[in-house]
């Protein structure tokens, strides 16, 4: 066993889960390549996003890909960690906003 | 300032030491194939030469900047330049050829004592497009260059100008503190004498590569990036965009090894290997001469010192059917030039 479950080569075999399962790796890929092309946002934005969810996810593959592909459209590393604050924001008010079913479930059960 | 690789008596200043480098590591353990085995495995045939339509001369090694990317390892420190008599001979071929292009590049070419003459020598020749490759600071470095971008425009100049970003930190990071300020003074300073503009026959185009170890994105979109950001910020407009990938030669070879990119800057560039930019390689249609004379088949081939496969290998015997008859040179550094859409001097390609 190798002494840790990530192994950065693993992400250019992406493409390798197609082989045990060859129609629903090429439908999947066929919609994730569809998703970020140019639409009602672009490319950037799409990319901007994926970056963003990338930290929320704890994804160390998507996290390299991501910010390799903003890079390469000469994304700012301020707009890169603006999206990664735009995805903490979410995931902490997530987090925080369970707190008024606390806080509901707190009083209906007090006297 | 920076040093040149040569002065900091560097390994890598050595054409063979940068060689090895390229067939080493995950091509010698047969990780990632040699770039002439990728060919093979795509059923590719040797890249031979087409109808030769550009001449690329390296006026000299001098250069104002020492860029951390550059592939020439040019700076203040090198004093090489081309020959008055070596120049001479350029110009016989222009006069004796269809070659309708000239293309100087450097070190900076501004530099070289020789230039203005030589650029008006050219153009009486009649050459259709006379490329100066201008790393722009130097049309401000003092009062006598501060008069080139107006000779530029009198002698129909195309000014194709480096600028690796259009925010300032990213620039002066690659290229020096205080670039990205006088590259902006010359860039509108050229759009005054009518560079770039509309309608106007003189040609502003602007080079960019990416400032570390990743391959630039597509051309298309960094160009409208470019000329948004440019016009919003300073006023500044230009042609085109060309997208380069920076090959893994020089100080680039060396930024790579001491950051430890060198290997996962290759397995990218292997993985980005694209069939169709073979056949639009700019090899195929450009002949690069030496300051002293010697024939490549492109600036980096020159650099990591592979001389033409030819019995032809310097200017004074030049014979065009010759040199037609050769293959190309090949090395590991040509998946620069293949990978995406493709990278050339004139940018991407497919």
């Amino acid at each position: 066993m190798k002494k840790s479950y990530y192994q950065p080569e693993d992400l250019s075999k992406f493409k390798n889960i197609s082989d045990w399962s060859p129609e629903l790796g090429a439908k999947f890929f066929e919609y994730y390549n569809t998703v970020f092309e140019e639409g009602a946002l672009s490319a950037r934005e799409k990319s901007l996003i994926a970056l963003a969810v990338a930290h929320v996810v704890h994804c160390p593959y998507c996290i390299d890909a991501y910010t390799k592909d903003g890079l390469q459209r000469g994304i700012a590393k301020e707009e890169m960690m603006e999206a990664v604050h735009v995805g903490a924001a979410i995931q902490s008010g997530a987090t925080l906003v369970h707190g008024v079913q606390m806080m509901g479930i707190h009083d209906k059960l007090s006297m | 300032m920076k040093q040149s690789l040569r002065a900091r008596s560097n390994p890598l200043a050595k054409t063979d030491t940068q060689q090895a480098q390229l067939s080493a590591g995950p091509f010698a353990d047969g990780s990632l194939p040699t770039f002439e085995a990728q060919l093979q495995q795509h059923r590719l045939p040797a890249i031979r030469p087409k109808t030769l339509e550009i001449l690329q001369l390296n006026m000299g090694y001098m250069c104002n900047q020492v860029c951390a990317h550059c592939h020439v390892d040019a700076g203040p420190d090198r004093k090489e330049k081309m020959s008055r008599q070596i120049l001479q001979k350029c110009l016989d071929l222009l006069s004796s050829t269809d070659i309708h292009t000239l293309d100087l590049t450097g070190g900076a070419p501004e530099m070289h004592p020789d230039f203005r003459w030589f650029v008006a020598e050219a153009r009486k020749r009649g050459v259709r497009d006379l490329i100066v490759r201008s790393n722009l600071t130097i049309l401000r470095a003092n009062k006598s260059y501060k008069e080139l971008p107006a000779f530029f425009a009198e002698q129909g100049v195309h000014v194709v100008s480096s600028l690796p970003f259009y925010k300032r930190e990213k620039t002066d990071r690659q290229r020096g503190e205080g670039v990205f300020g006088q590259s902006i003074e010359a860039l509108q300073v050229l759009n005054e004498l009518g560079y770039g503009k509309e309608g106007s026959d003189l040609k502003l185009d602007l080079v960019y590569n990416p400032s570390g170890a990743f391959l630039p994105g597509d051309q298309t979109a960094l160009e409208h990036d470019f000329k948004k950001a440019l016009q919003e910020d300073f006023g500044i407009v230009f042609n085109q965009l060309f997208a380069l990938t920076n090959l893994p030669i020089s100080r680039f070879l060396d930024y790579l090894i001491a950051s430890e990119n060198f290997e996962d800057y290759m397995h990218a560039l292997v993985e980005a290997f694209n069939p169709a930019a073979v056949a639009q390689v700019m090899c195929t249609n450009t002949l690069s001469v030496s300051h002293e004379g010697y024939l490549y088949d492109c600036d980096f081939n020159q650099m990591l010192g592979m001389p033409v496969a030819s019995a032809i290998q310097h200017i004074d015997n030049f014979d065009i059917d010759l040199l037609a008859q050769r293959k190309i040179e090949i090395s590991q550094h040509c998946y620069g030039c293949t990978a995406g859409n493709g990278s050339s001097c004139q940018g991407a390609m497919t």
